[in-house]
């Protein structure tokens, strides 16, 4: 023990003024990169704060119409939603969005959700159920809600059909069409209308779509099949419709209709991104949702 | 348990103390004493510029760099090519279908939304297994992609402290712990992943598989700020993820051996290393015993195994090496 003693005191000698000076700017350093990293870390907040980082999400996403903390909290930022989607609707926020970087988003009018899926492939993917596996059918989605925000725009209003590609020969977008391809998208570009009052955002709505099939005429074997495979995909009947054509007469003798959006619509965003008109006559609210409409 | 205490010490910023005399084993003092006076500065000098390399790739570095850019690769041509071998990023990924997840990610997950979900639990347990095995800070060393970057700057760097154009401003270590603690609380309290929001392994990460991106301004900075200001700032000073699985790594069998025999603590090995306190054994009367594992805030990095001139730095797998040999 008595040659123990001089070695502990030996450790525990002073440090020479330089060293002292050494470590007192070490800590001064060490003090303003705190500062420092933790301040640039939490400027991420003031995009949230402003509600610059709200967007329409993929289905699932844990979120109210004005709050999206739980998704933030949730998401692990890994893009796996990203890889299996058919469509590639979904993309990762960038570091404007603050906290929300890396967070899946939609951006319905370059490509929205059409459920090409079925099975709600991102919500199977999330490995952190920030897309909520509580979710069972496309129709159970709350991305957000539709709304006729042009209504003079819109051709149907009008009175007007429309010929030609929905988007121009340009358009990326992709979007399935059971009678051209049950299981693969193709480009809307390739796939050109000829209307006679334009219906584009009824025709094309995800929701309509699976209706009209639940609905076919049971004699027709083939649509019963496409129905049969799509429920074993996981994609139920809706149990409400989510868009509706309907006549408006403005007493001019002109045949007019006008897109009404319906209690079952799920915010996927088809309506805008297919809709011909520059920019888009109908778009989705972010801050309504099917439920909160019921409510009030 | 020595280890385990000595391990956690460091990963949290602490220096350890040397071994007294009689904290030293007698072989070790043997030596020791043996070596007294044997090297004169001018030697040691001598040694140094012998051993200092002729190549700028070394055996380890380069096993090293091939493996942390195949292992990015595999996500991006995973998902490029849509072969569902490697889907997602680094902080979250399913491999041929299995569940992993990056631990730290996680940890800001799991506090911030105060729940878990049991796909994260099984991806925490398969990557904590994964790194535990296979040495914990392996990740930063052989996987983060940011590494590599900031191992480019620091070349730069040395390079231009060199040339005294720059100076290398050091930082109290235990701010690293002060930054865990932080980003851990205000995951918890804000409820958002504070800390992903500027993590430039995610960054990277991302950027490599789904494209670039503004957030890589951020990554610029932080490696202009190491090559002017202070040398692999973010790895040593700031990252948790770097604590994180230095914690992981307490456990690992994967480690860099010392043997003292041969060593002439001429401290090449500190020079190259990433965390240079993991090596203090290296320094003349700093081992206790004659063989000695490196502690687990040691990314096994292998720079040092291949400067060492005398072979005293090795790699091992505790129980397997001897197997081996």
């Amino acid at each position: 023990m008595s040659e123990k003693k001089p070695e502990t005191k030996r450790k525990k000698r002073p440090l020479t003024p330089k060293r002292r000076e050494q470590s007192r700017r070490e800590f001064l350093r060490a003090s303003v990169l705190t500062v420092g990293v933790v301040g640039a870390s939490l400027l991420g907040f003031v995009p949230v704060i402003q509600g610059n980082a709200l967007r329409l999400r993929p289905p699932g996403a844990l979120k109210t119409p004005d709050d999206e903390q739980e998704f933030f909290a949730s998401c692990i930022k890994c893009g796996q939603c990203v890889q299996v989607c058919p469509v590639e609707a979904i993309k990762l926020a960038d570091l404007p969005d603050g906290f929300g970087i890396g967070l899946p988003y939609i951006d319905a009018r370059a490509q929205a959700c059409d459920f090409s899926c079925d099975g709600l492939q991102c919500v199977l993917a999330c490995p952190t159920g920030a897309l909520t596996h509580d979710l069972d059918y496309p129709a159970d989605t709350r991305m957000g809600f539709a709304r006729l925000s042009r209504p003079k725009a819109c051709l149907a209003m009008q009175g007007k059909g429309f010929k030609g590609q929905a988007r121009g020969p340009d358009y990326e977008g992709l979007l399935r069409y059971e009678e051209v391809d049950r299981w693969n998208p193709i480009p809307v570009a390739d796939y050109p209308y000829d209307l006679e009052i334009c219906d584009l955002c009824v025709r094309q709505c995800p929701i309509e779509i699976r209706i009209t099939q639940c609905e076919e005429n049971a004699s027709d074997s083939d649509q019963q099949q496409l129905a049969r495979v799509a429920q074993q995909m996981g994609n139920e009947c809706p149990p409400k419709h989510a868009i509706t054509l309907e006549p408006v007469d403005l007493g001019d003798g002109v045949k007019r209709m006008k897109p009404v959006v319906q209690e079952g619509c799920v915010g996927c965003g088809v309506c805008e991104m297919i809709c011909p008109v520059e920019s888009a006559a109908i778009v989705i609210d972010l801050d309504k949702n099917a439920d909160t409409v019921m409510e009030g | 348990m020595r280890y385990i205490k000595d391990s956690l010490l460091q990963v949290f910023g602490y220096k350890i103390p040397r071994p007294s005399k009689d904290q030293q084993s007698p072989e070790v003092r043997a030596i020791y004493e043996g070596k007294m006076g044997k090297l004169s500065k001018a030697d040691l000098e001598a040694l140094h510029i012998e051993h200092k390399g002729t190549t700028f790739f070394k055996k380890w570095q380069k096993r090293r760099w091939a493996t942390l850019i195949i292992v990015n690769l595999l996500f991006v041509a995973s998902f490029y090519f849509d072969v569902q071998l490697v889907e997602g990023s680094l902080t979250g990924a399913r491999v041929v279908g299995f569940h992993f997840a990056d631990l730290n990610a996680a940890l800001q997950v799991a506090l911030a939304y105060k729940h878990i979900v049991l796909n994260l639990v099984i991806g925490m347990v398969t990557v904590f297994i994964m790194w535990m095995l296979l040495g914990g800070r392996t990740f930063c060393s052989w996987v983060c992609p940011y590494h590599l970057l900031s191992e480019v700057a620091e070349y730069l760097h040395l390079w231009l402290a060199k040339k005294k154009i720059i100076k290398n401003r050091t930082f109290s270590r235990k701010v690293r712990s002060v930054f865990y603690v932080i980003f851990a609380l205000l995951a918890l309290v804000t409820g958002y992943t504070v800390f992903e929001t500027i993590s430039p392994t995610g960054i990277l990460s991302r950027a490599l598989i789904y494209g670039p991106g503004i957030a890589l301004v951020w990554v610029g900075l932080l490696l202009l700020f190491e090559v002017f200001y202070s040398r692999r700032a973010w790895c040593r000073y700031v990252c948790p993820i770097g604590v994180t699985y230095g914690m992981v790594g307490v456990f690992s069998p994967v480690r860099v051996k010392y043997n003292a025999e041969a060593c002439h603590h001429e401290g090449d090995c500190r020079k190259v290393c990433l965390v240079p306190h993991v090596l203090d054994l290296t320094i003349r009367n700093g081992a206790a015993e004659v063989n000695q594992d490196v502690a687990s805030d040691c990314t096994r990095c292998g720079m040092c195994v291949d400067i060492c001139p005398t072979d005293s730095l090795t790699f091992e797998v505790k129980g397997l090496s001897k197997m081996l040999k």
